[in-house]
């Protein structure tokens, strides 16, 4: 068996020293693997609908991207995704041809140009405070060169060319104290308005052409406000007091404030609840949230209120939108028992709907959060509209004459965390002819593909046959292959929506919102959590749907209210849903399973206690058999302790709960907090898979790997170098690394890198760690592995041991054990800064491993970890090399053919999964950020089958012609040998 | 007894009419002169001449079939060398090929030595050195084996394929959730 795997190992190396990069032709690309674009939730929306042109919508998302998205369709035109820091705060367009946004808290400034999205122009605008950010631009529809784009930012009001982005003037408010909250430009003067402290409403005004302050005046309440303020026209706000029950309408009538106020019981009869100011902003009209009604109140020309109408159940209000010189309209939705309304009414005639439509839209998408309105002139000269909705599931919406004309699934771009499931077995009685539609079909795709073998395909066949693979009906189908390719991937967004991806083609399989992570009064800003396999069925209990566990919370603190919630994998069905009393800060998977197939889980609360799920007795039996073995270990990285936990017994509470349990800690390690703070811990994946124990040195040597699950990786930095790369001097920074057993506390492995410091991306897998971080004397980002072995067990070198069986390599070992540890290390230069770090897995741990790096450029490179090996010197002898011991190099080398990404970007990386696949020499490989992406490697390539390309038809070719050549020479020889007998 | 004498068998031929056979009843005597004592004794001397002959000839062919295996060691030795010390396919085929030769050669001793068996001629040396050159001939086979590293010699051998050992704790935890 030995010799067998070590003349195959052999073998491999010999295939795999002829080309280190595994690298994809041009007609390969899309048949493994699939990309998907997103957005992310739409924040701010701006149509642009001129006559010429094509029709587009401009959006910034809560991913920082600014992309302009094709009307008709939905598509991406273009996109650009702003870095994670650099939040956009507004966006409008320009002079008719280019789209302005404002981001980083009001400090940068670009222009894009409309039709393809290259950048125009940047300006970096400075201020020295932290403030609102305004972006202003004159609504012309004429392009006027002398037009400003007014921005307010960090304190300082800024009048910007539209042309080159040049700054004319800047005023700075910072002195002033006042919280600008609005801009009106008139062609002299900007109004520049806000409240100083939360009573005293200042208005400055400001000489358009210089930026000189011509005066400034303010008007004190004699209440304090409480919320933002509105803008209702040119010239007057609304705003509430501080205990909501009056409105304030301030007027600033040729620089003369007054102001007004008005009960808002006046206004309504049942003025119990909170009442807030919906951010629409309408000219002379504006929205008052109570309870779940809203209430229109118009504001008349003296400053009078007048309740227009009160509305029912609504949803979501946009902005106004001017249809003509004096016409502005304004489209609202309502609910009305499980009907959604959307009405467009204008402004000025309340009683008369220019539009009313009854929609159907899946409840699966949640409640309607944000709608923007776009008119167009039908054929007869009347104005059509069209709404944009972004849904409570992050999903966009164009609606148009009551039907959604596209859909695009933005919640994709938060994917929080992602799981795996296994596809249903395929079913017997499923004919082939079924999936193979008609045999014709079937059998011109075999001649195209044989043609193309034989290189006689002409181009349009070549296209054909291109075509024929990339939507070949086999990798999308909805049943398990023999190869373990075809996956679902089930990923949860911060929407708390669940989707199932087929790992074939990229497509939506099912998608849920759960029911508990629903926006409601009791759960406020819902958000996905995490996602586990809860019941994975196999064996006995195949008939069984797989299941998933869950994890919501209704709200950004741990003490929120928490949501775990059941789903089947096939249909995505909400099996479950439980509203937990306790809070969840951590759930730990363990590794044990009932008589059903369902994991046990603790789950682990904010004051320490575990809670055990399922709660059924069985798991009570299973965790009490286990009981002292079962340990845990909590990271604290503000007090920079991390403690180690073992169970101890059931909760002492008034209601005895036997599925809660306490526990007892073991030990701790306090790191001292005036040289290190905790940056980064990683671990193992609990599912991983190790082939062998033991490392086979080149002179036949063994090293016994130190494989343990409950190990720890810890990096720390000094405190002063844990900010960003360049805030520290190389003196001031170090880094110091742990390796830590999490079952006694023992520190197995201590380094120090002087002058490093973080940003660390560590990744763990068998019994080493790689790790990422900065030198800061080299200026250049590093790699380094750590290799961890086991000592007390390198005396097993006694053959016959061995031969008879008589050792204890595979016996049940513990860490109380104390074994003893060695380690070895070796750092190399990295060209790339890193956003994610992974490792391939494989289904038996064979195949040689690859790390996966998400790199700075939002691509996945795959790095082999041979370039990682402590054994790697300056002159490998020869024996070393034959090993595959590559020689010793500063840097890592980087080569482009090794991107699995290859063109495309996942932008906005974030994570990077690998799942095994059936067949051991494949690992399925999934990046997630704003895009998606999804392939499958091979790290030692595919050494256990034939290659998509192989050509079975040359083969059998090959074996035809063989076998006739075999009859003909036969023939031909029984000829000769006869004649040589007559002779 | 008496027939048969040729060096070669007479297996070939249909009949044959033996002149020298005189031991059948005689029903005339002897001409005058002619002794048959002297005959006698003059034909049995030939013939034992001739079986010694027929021996030495044996034996000296025994030890010839006993010796062939030395060349072919030399030449698989020969061969072992220009394959190398690597594993591919022709020095697999050449160490296997080095291998069974010998199995198939021992398997067979009591054939390759049939046409030899003679009560006069001793087998047995012949034999132990075929036996001994082809236990050469398998020793060099494996000695090539082993320097492919292809025999289980080592520790690692043995070791790479045991399954990692079991953890008797299971510990799990980490960061808090955000």
């Amino acid at each position: 068996m030995a010799m067998a795997i070590r003349v195959f190992l052999s073998f491999l190396l010999f295939l795999s020293l002829t080309n280190l990069a595994s690298s994809l032709y041009e007609d390969q690309v899309g048949l493994m693997d699939w990309h998907q674009q997103y957005i992310g939730k739409v924040k701010h929306a701006v149509f642009h609908t001129q006559k010429t042109g094509r029709k587009r919508v401009l959006v910034s998302t809560e991913e920082n991207v600014v992309a302009s998205l094709d009307l008709r369709h939905g598509e991406i035109f273009w996109r650009h995704v702003l870095g994670t820091n650099d939040v956009v705060d507004g966006i409008d367009i320009a002079l008719g041809k280019y789209v302005i946004t404002l981001s980083s808290d009001g400090s940068i400034l670009r222009a894009w140009n409309l039709p393809d999205g290259q950048m125009v122009w940047e300006s970096s605008l400075q201020g020295s405070k932290e403030s609102k950010s305004i972006l202003n631009i004159p609504k012309n529809l004429k392009a006027d060169k002398d037009d400003l784009i007014l921005v307010f930012g960090k304190g300082c009001l800024h009048a910007i060319s539209g042309i080159d982005g040049e700054v004319l003037w800047r005023k700075d408010f910072a002195s002033e104290s006042i919280e600008v909250s609005h801009i009106i430009q008139s062609p002299e003067v900007i109004y520049v308005a806000g409240f100083v402290g939360s009573s005293k409403f200042y208005v400055y005004e400001v000489n358009a052409k210089s930026g000189e302050l011509l005066k400034n005046n303010h008007v004190a309440l004699p209440f304090a406000t409480s919320g933002e303020s509105l803008s209702v026209s040119g010239d007057k706000f609304v705003v509430l007091d501080d205990v909501r029950s009056k409105i304030v309408t301030i007027d600033i009538n040729n620089g003369n404030i007054n102001y007004n106020q008005k009960q808002v019981s006046d206004l309504i009869k049942d003025s119990s609840g909170q009442a807030v100011i919906l951010p629409s902003k309408l000219p002379g009209l504006f929205a008052l949230k109570i309870n779940s009604q809203v209430l229109l109140i118009k504001v008349t020309n003296e400053g009078e209120l007048v309740a227009l109408d009160q509305i029912d159940n609504t949803a979501a209000f946009s902005n106004a939108l001017s249809i003509s010189e004096d016409q502005h309209v304004f489209a609202f939705v309502q609910y009305e028992d499980n009907k959604i309304q959307l009405s467009v009414k204008d402004v000025n005639d309340w009683n008369g709907a220019l539009l009313k439509e009854n929609l159907v839209i899946d409840h699966q998408r949640g409640n309607i959060e944000k709608i923007f309105i776009n008119n167009y002139v039908r054929t007869d000269r009347s104005h059509g509209f069209r709404a944009l909705m972004v849904m409570e599931d992050h999903s966009l919406l164009l609606v148009q004459q009551g039907e959604i004309v596209w859909s695009r699934e933005d919640g994709l771009a938060s994917v929080v965390d992602v799981t795996t499931s296994e596809l249903p077995v395929e079913k017997e009685g499923v004919s082939v002819a079924k999936v193979e539609q008609n045999l014709f079909e079937w059998l011109k795709g075999h001649v195209l593909k044989l043609k193309g073998t034989l290189m006689i395909a002409s181009a349009e066949e070549k296209i054909a046959i291109q075509k024929l693979r990339l939507r070949s009906s086999e990798k999308s189908k909805m049943t398990r292959d023999h190869n373990g390719f075809r996956k679902l991937l089930i990923v949860l967004t911060r929407a708390g929506k669940v989707f199932a991806l087929h790992t074939g083609d990229g497509r939506i399989v099912w998608s849920t919102t759960l029911h508990a992570l629903r926006k409601s009064e009791d759960c406020e800003h819902p958000v996905g959590l995490n996602i586990y396999q809860w019941q994975v069925p196999h064996h006995h209990a195949l008939d069984e749907n797989p299941s998933l566990l869950v994890i919501g919370r209704c709200g950004p603190s741990v003490t929120a209210p928490t949501v775990i919630s059941f789903l089947d994998a096939y249909t995505g069905k909400e099996l479950n849903s439980l509203s937990l009393a306790h809070t969840v800060a951590r759930v730990i998977p363990l590794p044990y399973t009932d008589s059903t197939e369902q994991r046990l889980h603790l789950i682990i609360d904010v004051n320490k206690h575990a809670y055990l799920y399922p709660r059924t007795p069985e798991a009570i039996e299973i965790l009490k058999r286990e009981f002292s073995n079962i340990y845990w270990y909590s990271v604290e990285t503000d007090n920079g302790v991390i403690r180690g936990h073992a169970l101890k017994s059931n909760c002492i509470h008034e209601i005895v709960d036997e599925y809660c349990f306490v526990f007892r800690d073991l030990w701790s390690i306090v790191f001292p907090s005036e040289s290190e703070k905790i940056i980064a811990t990683v671990t193992r994946k609990s599912n991983e898979v190790v082939h062998t124990q033991a490392k086979v040195m080149t002179d036949h040597d063994v090293m016994y790997k130190y494989i343990s699950k409950n190990i720890l990786f810890v990096a720390n930095a000094a405190p002063k170098a844990s900010g960003e790369i360049g805030t520290a001097t190389p003196e001031e920074a170090t880094l110091v690394i742990y390796i830590i057993d999490t079952v006694t506390g023992r520190i197995l492995h201590r380094m120090t890198h002087h002058g490093c410091q973080g940003p660390v991306h560590a990744v763990f897998s068998e019994n080493w760690v790689v790790y990422h971080y900065f030198n800061l004397r080299a200026h250049r980002h590093e790699m380094s592995v750590i290799e961890v072995y086991d000592q007390s067990r390198a005396d097993n070198k006694d053959i016959w041991k061995f031969v008879l069986g008589k050792h204890n390599l595979t016996s049940p070992i513990s860490s109380y054990y104390r074994p003893e540890i060695s380690a070895k290390s070796q750092s190399y230069f990295f060209t790339h800064s890193v956003k994610a770090i992974e490792v391939t897995s494989t289904a038996k741990g064979i195949t040689s491993k690859q790390l996966l790096i998400g790199t700075i450029g939002d691509q996945v490179l795959a790095l082999d970890k041979r370039f990682l090996d402590p054994r790697r010197t300056l002159n490998p002898s020869q024996a070393e090399k034959e090993e595959g011991i590559i020689p010793l190099t500063d840097s890592l080398p980087i080569i482009s053919q090794s991107y699995i990404t290859h063109s495309l970007k996942v932008e906005g990386l974030r994570g990077i999964v690998t799942v095994p696949a059936k067949l051991e020499s494949t690992s399925l490989v999934f990046a997630y950020g704003v895009d998606l992406f999804f392939t499958q490697i091979a790290p030692s390539r595919t050494y256990d089958s034939l290659t998509e390309d192989f050509s079975y038809a040359l083969l059998l070719l090959t074996i035809v012609a063989l076998v006739a050549a075999l009859f003909v020479t036969y023939v031909l020889s029984e000829r000769k040998d006869l004649e040589e007998k007559w002779r | 007894m008496d027939k048969g004498k040729g060096v070669m068998g007479s297996s070939g031929r249909r009949w044959a009419v033996d002149f020298s056979d005189n031991s059948t009843s005689r029903d005339f005597i002897d001409p005058p002169g002619f002794s048959r004592a002297s005959l006698d004794q003059d034909d049995s001397t030939l013939s034992r001449q001739k079986k010694d002959a027929e021996s030495n000839w044996k034996s000296q062919k025994a030890w010839e079939v006993a010796q062939a295996p030395f060349k072919n060691l030399l030449m698989m030795g020969f061969m072992m060398w220009m394959a190398g010390n690597t594993v591919h396919l022709f020095s697999i085929g050449i160490t296997f090929s080095a291998l069974w030769q010998p199995i198939s050669a021992l398997q067979s001793v009591g054939k390759m030595f049939e046409p030899y068996k003679d009560a006069k001629v001793e087998l047995l040396g012949p034999k132990l050195v075929f036996i001994a050159l082809n236990l050469g001939g398998m020793l060099l086979g494996v000695w090539k084996l082993n320097s492919l590293g292809l025999l289980p010699t080592h520790t690692s051998d043995w070791v790479s394929s045991l399954a990692p050992a079991q953890e008797v704790e299971y510990s799990g935890g980490g960061l808090n959730f955000r």
